[in-house]
């Protein structure tokens, strides 16, 4: 079980959050751009990462607000949360 | 029977509370206080089950958790629960107790002809002996199946009550022996709120079996004391019976708290159990140790136990397990067990330890009362069938050194944490040579204290009790300053124990040597997985069942490391431990469950119209958690007579049906049409207020995600149709997109599903039904035209009313306040009937679509449809960029062999294609047949009075009119049929627009 920060409602059991995967991956502005190699890495290709790792949940069953949880993917420790108006 | 191993003075029994329970339908006498396993053992009985492989007798091995034989089926019928553990089963008056796994009966078991016969059945011998003939395999599996069996499950629903309960608290601690009263009491001190659990029936664990002093009191006192001060401290929650079995990600820790009375009286339900979710800011685990059992040739027969549990059960329950012992040992607490054996009355035969030499505190008083000690002495082997009569004895160098009678035979291997939860966590442990056995290294949240630690004595319990528990409680915030003093207790010096895994020289050849008692893995086993290459513990685990009985390897695993590490001359350390998993003992399914059974068990939704659909006598269908009117049958009706029924009514007259389930988003702001032109295919913000229009959806993959009609009830105000199913996914996609990448638009999103129930009129009359009713909207067709939406008034309430259409018909889709729902619906029904009004159900919708050719998603589409593959490339704009566009120009995306939708039409007009069908371009026996497609929906069109069916079809466009075959489940029957465009009924959508 994770507790999981939400920064609107507080810690709340993980039953109550939708996983959104890795965060950081920003829609590219102009799609019609890129070649097909670099659309399918925008679509498909994730780090997977060991370790730190930024990634998407919702408070599907609180605020519905989407925010960013940074956790370790070995321990499940989660280091912390923000919001999207925070980071940008 | 008269308890002829009970000893007449002292123990913790309550002997003005005598009982009566039955064991195999044998009355047993016992006291308050007893276990079922100690009272069996009173009562002299050794023999309580039958080794899960080879049905060899076994007795009672330990006084806990850890006991690898010991499992009962308690109660009968429906109430029956297998799998408990006899030794931490609370004896109680007329509790029903059966053995688990004997056939036909404990003392004469067929079985164990497996261990007569075929003397012993290596590891993996059923998959590599029995796979041949393979179709004789099911004949095999059933005979082995009922060979090892494991209790029963109960023959009916369980009456009882499970509850779940949610707690929080500053500090858990884990076990009630000396080390967790001690911290316990220190958290409570330092003003933590606190719940401690025992998975025993009284607090006290060690300390309720030794004749040591804690401040000066009888050990057992003062556990009575300590918990007496927990049980009325304010802020203490008190939990005996009860097991932590899980610790998780973010301290989570779940308990079972067995509350079963067993009564055979109690007719009615009373609460089974509870499981406690509990979050705690700190964690003090006081899970003590297990001792470890010794290697030597028939090591399982009853008679054979853990040397500390023969001081448990002579000094907490009064019971002798024997009448003659021999101690057999590698450290010094062997000793104390001998001494209280002597204490007791029960002639010490011989102690042979593995040490060279002992002449520690406790080895010299026992050799002052005269006890035969042998050093430099082991056991190789138990002698005598149904219980130990004898053990022999032999110097480590592997000189004979005799046999010496006995009935008891007590093995101290030393003691390995019970470190199971701690592991679990992840959190680490390190391998401890002092004690041979891996111990847990304290984390920020976990503080390990006492004999899970590897300090074995009382002293140091209390002392790391009291500093766990304070630690704990100012870890979590909670110090008034008071600094709690350890109670005392007299400090016991040991002398180290001698690590020892495998008999000498040829003496561990002797068969057989048991490791893991529960699932019969012999030192055979293990050495038959080394030597054929699965030498990592998990694999040893795997090829050998090592550890995976309901005991979860709790005396096999710290004893198969050293046994593993000894055979492949490496490290201890290196060597391992299986993973450690929860549940750390049997939780019962039941209270697993908890409420979460029958109704509870997932929510139900049901529209406003429920009951009225219910009275009108409807059969219903689940779509995801709603409850929908599937069809209403007339009396004698069957579902295909009703369907064509109801079929029939929308097309020529009118029908009426429930469609609130649909998903409904308003999306409002500024921005809200920029918004729908980025997440529909095709354009939105030339349309203007007053029109509807039909939207796809697509992943950023192109693939279509979800469909619906769109209306623009004002200027910046939307409503969103999405289907039932997929209505909060589509809201949380929407979301996403707002709040993570398009920050910048001003675009409000809202659920009104369940505010706005939908009744669909669908059918020739409908206009006619619908002003009937009463409503204040304009209803000529140039006042109200196809696809627009206008707002007033039907029967009196206020209503959005949507001209759109799912069967081709004239159709009102009429959106009301819930709570006015019924009486709308109602008004609507009541005006329909000069004009033939029809309930119809979901199964009706489908068929009217099917015959439209409109896609369901989920249903002609899979995840991995574009527009196009359905037929819709129309509504795919070039004039912008939206979700999914840049991937419907991957080359997989423009594949001339895509999957297409296409109609089917049956040669047989009657013949209704199966579902998920595949298709062939011709049948035959070669295998594989090379596909083109599969059926997605099929039907009888009552209205064109033949069957259609929609399917997906490599190239199907391409190929229309030509001749497919569809698979059925037998092999050699194909059904055939032509394909068509996939619009059957009224093409041009005349019927739509009038």
């Amino acid at each position: 079980m994770l507790l999981i920060p939400c920064p609107w409602c507080g810690p709340r059991e993980d039953d109550e959050f939708t996983f959104g995967g890795e965060a950081d991956i920003p829609r590219p502005a102009d799609p019609d751009a890129l070649t097909d190699e670099q659309w399918a890495d925008y679509l498909f290709m994730r780090d997977n990462r060991r370790g730190h790792h930024r990634e998407q949940w919702c408070h599907t069953a609180g605020c519905r607000r989407w925010f960013v949880v940074e956790r370790d993917t070995v321990t499940n420790e989660i280091l912390g949360a923000s919001t999207y108006g925070d980071s940008q | 029977m008269s308890q002829p191993f009970r000893l007449d003075h002292d123990g913790r029994i309550h002997r003005d509370a005598p009982l009566q329970f039955t064991f195999d339908g044998r009355p047993i006498d016992a006291f308050r206080g007893d276990t079922v396993a100690s009272a069996l053992l009173a009562n002299g009985v050794a023999l309580v089950g039958r080794s899960f492989k080879y049905h060899r007798p076994r007795g009672i091995v330990s006084a806990g958790a850890e006991d690898p034989n010991a499992f009962v089926q308690l109660g009968h019928g429906a109430r029956t629960l297998p799998n408990r553990l006899a030794t931490v089963t609370p004896a109680t008056p007329g509790l029903e107790v059966r053995h688990v796994n004997a056939w036909p009966s404990l003392d004469f078991d067929l079985m164990s002809a497996f261990g007569l016969a075929a003397p012993f059945i290596p590891a993996g011998f059923y998959y590599k002996t029995l796979m041949w003939p393979r179709r004789l395999w099911p004949l095999y599996e059933h005979f082995l199946r009922h060979a090892a069996g494991l209790g029963h499950a109960p023959d009916a629903p369980d009456p009882d009550r499970y509850d779940h309960v949610h707690a929080h608290c500053d500090v858990l601690v884990v076990g009630a022996g000396p080390a967790g009263l001690a911290a316990a009491r220190a958290a409570a001190q330092s003003g933590a709120r606190v719940i401690v659990a025992d998975e025993q029936a009284e607090f006290g664990g060690g300390l309720l079996s030794t004749a040591q002093r804690v401040d000066g009191l009888p050990a057992p006192q003062w556990a009575d004391a300590a918990t007496a001060e927990l049980s009325s401290a304010p802020d203490v929650t008190v939990l005996s019976n009860t097991t932590a079995f899980g610790l998780y990600e973010s301290n989570l820790v779940l308990l079972a708290e067995r509350l079963h009375s067993h009564q055979p009286d109690n007719a009615g339900s009373e609460s089974g159990a509870r499981v406690w979710r509990v979050l705690p800011k700190q964690v003090v685990l006081a899970t003590g140790a297990h001792e470890r059992p010794l290697l030597f040739a028939n090591n399982d027969r009853p008679g054979v136990m853990l040397a500390g549990a023969i001081s448990t059960y002579l000094n907490r329950y009064a019971v002798a397990p024997g009448s003659r012992a021999v101690l057999f040992t590698n450290n010094d607490s062997a000793y104390r067990t001998a001494l209280d054996l002597a204490d007791a009355g029960v002639p010490v035969a011989a102690i042979a330890d593995v040490r060279l030499e002992s002449d520690g505190d406790l080895p010299s008083q026992a050799r002052a009362q005269g006890i035969p000690i042998h050093t430099g002495a082991v056991v190789v082997q138990a002698h005598g069938r149904g219980r130990v009569s004898a053990a022999e004895l032999c110097s480590v160098g592997g000189a004979p050194l005799g046999t010496v009678e006995c009935d008891l035979l007590g093995v101290s291997g030393g003691f390995a944490p019970a470190l199971h939860l701690h592991a679990q966590a992840g959190a680490p442990m390190t391998w401890n040579p002092q004690i041979a056995a891996f111990a847990p290294q304290p984390s920020h949240d976990i503080h390990p204290a006492g004999a899970v630690t590897g300090h074995l004595d009382l002293s140091s319990a209390l002392r790391q009790g009291t500093a766990a528990g304070a630690a704990a409680a100012a870890a979590a915030g909670c110090s008034n300053g008071h600094t709690p003093a350890a109670p005392r207790a007299a400090e016991t010096p040991s002398s180290d124990l001698e690590p020892y895994w495998l008999p000498p020289g040829d003496l561990a050849r002797a068969k057989p040597q048991f490791v893991d008692l529960h699932e019969d893995v012999t030192l055979d086993d293990l050495r038959l997985s080394l030597r054929e290459g699965f030498e990592s513990i998990e694999h040893v685990k795997r090829y050998t069942t090592l550890g995976m009985g309901p005991d979860q390897g709790k005396l096999a695993n710290p004893l198969a490391t050293g046994v593993i590490a000894q055979l492949l001359g490496r490290d201890p350390a290196s060597v391992g431990t299986p993973r450690h998993r929860p549940a750390y003992s049997p939780v019962s399914l039941g209270a697993i469950a908890g409420r979460h059974i029958g109704p509870l068990a997932d929510p139900v939704r049901v529209t406003p119209m429920q009951e009225w659909h219910e009275s009108a006598g409807a059969r219903f269908e689940n779509v995801g958690q709603w409850r929908r009117a599937w069809y209403y049958p007339h009396p004698g009706e069957s579902m295909h007579e009703a369907v064509a029924r109801e079929c029939l009514a929308v097309r020529h007259r009118v029908g009426i049906l429930d469609y609130s389930t649909l998903g409904k988003i308003e999306i409002t702001g500024p921005d809200a049409g920029e918004f729908l032109d980025r997440v529909y295919t095709n354009a939105w913000k030339r349309l203007r207020p007053g029109r509807c229009r039909y939207g796809l959806m697509l992943g950023e993959d192109g693939m279509i995600f979800d469909d619906g009609v769109t209306a623009r009830l004002e200027n910046q105000r939307y409503l969103m149709f999405t289907s039932t199913a997929n209505a909060a996914p589509v809201l949380a996609w929407l979301e996403q997109w707002l709040q993570t990448e398009w920050t910048d638009l001003r675009v409000y999103l809202t659920s009104v599903s369940e505010h706005w129930s939908n009744i669909a009129l669908a059918g020739p009359r409908s206009r006619q039904v619908l002003a009937a009713a009463g409503t204040d909207i304009p209803l000529a067709r140039q006042d109200f035209p196809f696809m627009t939406f206008r707002q007033g008034h039907v029967a009196g309430v206020p209503a959005r009313v949507f001209r759109i259409s799912f069967s081709g018909e004239l159709s009102y889709e009429i959106n009301v306040p819930a709570d006015r729902a019924r009486h709308v619906w109602e008004a609507l029904f009541d005006a329909g009937r000069p004009f033939g009004i029809t309930p119809y159900g979901t199964e009706t919708m489908h068929v009217l679509r099917a015959e439209k050719g409109f896609i369901i998603v989920g249903q002609e589409t899979d995840g991995s449809v574009t527009p196009d593959d359905v037929g819709l490339g129309r509504l795919l704009s070039r004039r912008k960029d939206f979700l999914g566009k840049r991937s419907l120009s991957r080359p997989d995306s423009v594949r001339l062999d895509r999957k297409q939708l296409v109609g089917l039409l049956t040669d047989d007009p009657a013949q209704v294609l199966p579902e998920g069908g595949h298709i062939v371009d011709a049948p035959g026996r070669r295998r594989p047949l090379p596909m083109r497609g599969h059926v997605t929906s099929s039907y009888f069109s009552p209205v064109l009075g033949r069957s259609i069916a929609l399917a997906m079809i490599s190239g199907g466009r391409a190929t229309l009119g030509g001749r497919l075959y569809v698979a059925t489940l037998d092999e050699d029957r194909w059904l055939p049929a032509r394909s068509c465009h996939h619009v059957f009924y009224d093409p041009h959508g005349a019927r739509q627009h009038v």
